[in-house]
């Protein structure tokens, strides 16, 4: 396959779970703020630096405000990763790998953007529609994954999509656990509280992980689900069951599954079985926000390598 | 209901498709006129606005020249289609497969023997002086002799009801996906009409097109390309469109690389060798070592590998020639010349203004005429006399006399017309018509075509840069 397709179809995959992503945390801050006492704003500054463009938000807006949050994260051209950015990202991507997806992928995603378009160009919204909006979205972006796993042959093409999907997915959850569990764990008074749990709760449904979590642990504790959503290998958001996600899709493009043929299939493997032999409470003791940071360094690092290894251009010229 | 209602259509002083002059229907639109009389005016038009929406989903959306904005627009389909009959069909496949026989031996003949210049049949210095002739390609003979793969001319039926060729396009004709995405949209518009009728199907195209394109070659199992001036080109949806319906891999400039004379693409598992390119990418930007320096579209190399025959380039440089509209006069001796035969398909007179008489007479009857640049396409470059400013003709005039190889002058033909639906009435439109053949080991006419309209009252510029819409091109088993 195409280096350059290669390229676009892992970030086509790449913007689409950014996109779900965002769209999942500002639906899950709406239920929240209705739970928390009005006027209550700071909720809404996590939520950027979740992002990681809290930089970018504070050159663009001079006070933190909901309305001024939820523009930036949704609609605003300046933002790279706002959600109408990132939709009309993976558009244009699949546009220009057309020949490579299927019809039903297609024109999903062609729908979901001008539904996304329509969307951001109405003046006004209510919290009302802004919330049905957000849905739309994450029910948008999840019948894709559906229709990609179920129209697609496990080609290359399939296989750098689910990659950039992994990594994307891994990146996000660990950026929400970084930032929610140090403003949780940061107030003390609140612990055990019943708004303590309600912060909790929202957490793991900032990751689809609520069910689920319940379901194994019952009862909501921080290390339970810091263990949850690092180290599960079967709960399909947790960093490490994406990076086994990712390493498959790696072995499959790579041609081997013994020892790593490439840069990528090694700093990947190195960061999997880190995480398969480790304990929560020793990642507690090292500190989460380190450990957590270290992950997100790594799984830049490990992006990087994908693209040197198969998308660059001077790579495979002279090889 | 509120009934179609046809008492105020206007059929006079046009060729009408769908009723004669004293507005009875014609025979091939007797089912279609009663299907619509059933279904009413409102249905008429959610039909249309679904087929709008159809359009938009399937992403047949192009960017327009010249807009800075970045808008995407859909190619209005218009759901009223174009009915040819079987025996209308015939003529017009053996007078485009005659003409295009003898298009590529008149090529294969510029570049190499130069018979036709010799015998003067045409003036080498149209020839020579043509923007679109490659000197390169003095003495080249492509695979199978073949220069011309790919043809879609364009066909207008006048007043007189007969067809005429308006122009030839073989460099790189476009707007065959619509054809065939038009025809998929109509199936869905009027299930029941296609059980009816017996409507010649098109959607082997791609099918023809791939062994078309695999013939060229003798290697085994030829890797095939289509090579798109990439996203932001107008055309870019049929690029796609191709390249997926025909399995074959979607390359920009930058996937190509040449080593060697050899064309090779960069994969994720290193190079791999390349066959045959369907090229959407004019000539001169396919090799900026060879042609325009600064193209970023095509591949430093190719024109090289191309000459070697490494590599098989599909329409073959060069056939732009024929494209020149003054060139196109010719075309009924060039005809004559090769095969001996009296033109079928008639041309549109012309009057080239590099001669002294036809100048003379374009400049003192320049009211009555179409003037149109020779290199220009694409609806630009163009006089319409009757509808233009004094201003305006002067201008004209100033050009042609300022450089007269580059005008010629045809009469105005009235294009004939379709009803279409125009706001919530019916109203006739101009059509033209552009069937595509593709040259392999015989000529294949495609039974269908690319139905353009002029959406704007009045108008006869079908483009669809210029305010054009398509129609889906029925053509009859009977």
């Amino acid at each position: 396959m195409l280096g350059r397709v290669a390229n676009t179809i892992y970030w086509m995959n790449r913007y689409l779970e950014r996109a779900e992503n965002y769209a999942r945390f500002m639906d899950v801050n709406f239920n929240l703020s209705l739970e928390l006492p009005p006027n209550e704003t700071e909720q809404w500054k996590p939520l950027v630096a979740i992002t990681g463009d809290w930089k970018l938000f504070q050159s663009l807006y001079s006070d933190l405000e909901k309305n001024k949050v939820i523009h930036f994260l949704t609609f605003d051209e300046n933002n790279p990763n706002s959600i109408c950015n990132c939709i009309s990202n993976a558009r244009e991507n699949a546009r220009a790998i057309r020949p490579e997806i299927t019809k039903e992928v297609w024109e999903q995603i062609n729908a979901l953007y001008y539904m996304v378009k329509d969307g951001s160009e109405k003046k006004t919204f209510t919290d009302n529609n802004l919330r049905s909006f957000f849905s739309e979205i994450k029910k948008g972006c999840q019948l894709l994954y559906g229709m990609y796993d179920a129209t697609m042959s496990r080609n290359e093409a399939w296989h750098f999509g689910k990659l950039g999907q992994a990594i994307e997915r891994a990146d996000k959850t660990s950026r929400v656990l970084d930032v929610k569990y140090h403003l949780l764990l940061g107030s003390p008074k609140d612990i055990g509280s019943s708004l303590d749990l309600i912060q909790w709760a929202a957490l793991l449904k900032s990751v689809s992980a609520y069910d689920m979590y319940r379901k194994k642990y019952g009862k909501l504790t921080a290390s339970d689900i810091a263990q949850f959503l690092i180290l599960d290998t079967t709960f399909p958001r947790s960093i490490l069951a994406c990076l086994i996600r990712a390493e498959r899709s790696l072995i499959s493009l790579s041609g081997s599954s013994f020892g790593f043929n490439n840069l990528a299939q090694k700093q990947l493997g190195s960061l999997k079985s880190q995480l398969e032999y480790v304990a929560i409470e020793d990642i507690i003791k090292t500190g989460l926000h380190e450990y957590l940071d270290d992950i997100q360094q790594k799984l830049n690092s490990i992006s990087t390598a994908i693209y040197d290894s198969f998308f660059s251009l001077e790579n495979q010229v002279n090889s | 209901m509120q009934k179609l209602d046809f008492s105020a259509y206007e059929t006079k002083g046009f060729y009408d498709e769908m009723f004669d002059e004293n507005k009875q229907v014609r025979p091939n639109y007797k089912l279609f006129l009663e299907r619509l009389e059933k279904i009413g005016h409102k249905k008429l038009n959610s039909l249309q606005h679904a087929t709008d929406r159809a359009q938009l989903s399937l992403g047949m959306t192009f960017n327009v020249y010249n807009d800075n904005q970045g808008v995407e627009r859909i190619l209005h389909l218009d759901i009223i289609p174009r009915i040819i009959g079987n025996k209308e069909w015939i003529f017009l496949e053996k007078g485009l497969q005659q003409r295009i026989k003898a298009l590529n031996l008149f090529i294969q003949d510029i570049y190499n023997d130069q018979k036709v210049l010799k015998d003067k049949i045409i003036p080498k210095e149209m020839i020579f002086s043509s923007i679109s002739y490659l000197k390169e390609l003095e003495g080249f003979t492509p695979p199978k002799d073949i220069w011309c793969h790919i043809t879609g001319s364009d066909l207008i039926k006048g007043g007189d009801g007969n067809y005429y060729v308006l122009e030839d396009n073989l460099r790189c004709p476009s707007g065959v996906s619509y054809m065939l995405e038009n025809r998929e949209i109509l199936k869905r518009t009027f299930p029941e009409l296609f059980e009816k009728l017996d409507v010649k199907p098109v959607y082997n195209y791609t099918h023809i097109l791939r062994d078309t394109l695999e013939s060229l070659t003798d290697i085994e199992k030829p890797t095939v390309v289509v090579l798109t001036p990439g996203t932001f080109n107008a055309a870019y949806f049929e690029h796609s469109y191709l390249a997926q319906q025909m399995g074959a891999e979607l390359v920009e400039g930058g996937d190509l690389i040449v080593k060697n004379d050899k064309v090779y693409m960069i994969t994720t598992h290193g190079l791999q060798r390349v066959d045959v390119i369907y090229r959407r990418v004019d000539d001169d930007f396919i090799d900026p070592l060879v042609f325009n320096k600064n193209s970023l579209l095509g591949c430093r190399g190719l024109f090289g590998a191309y000459l070697k025959g490494n590599v098989t380039l599909v329409n073959a440089p060069g056939t732009g020639v024929v494209d020149d509209k003054a060139v196109y006069a010719y075309i009924p001796r060039i005809i004559k010349y090769y095969l001996g035969e009296e033109m079928i398909l008639p041309n549109v007179q012309t009057y080239i203004c590099d001669e002294e008489s036809d100048r003379k007479y374009v400049i003192e009857n320049i009211h009555n005429l179409v003037v149109k640049q020779t290199d220009a396409s694409g609806g630009y470059g163009m006089l319409i006399g009757p509808k233009s400013t004094k201003k305006e003709q002067q201008e004209f005039v100033a050009k042609i006399k300022n450089n007269p190889r580059n005008y010629i002058a045809q009469p105005m033909i009235n294009l004939s017309r379709v009803p279409t639906i125009a706001d919530n009435t019916i109203e006739g439109r101009h059509v033209d018509l552009r069937p595509y053949a593709l040259y392999g080991d015989t000529i294949k006419i495609i039974p269908g075509a690319l139905t353009r309209v002029a959406l704007k009252k009045g108008s006869i510029v079908v483009n669809s840069s210029q305010g054009g819409g398509s129609k889906d091109t029925w053509v009859l088993n009977s």
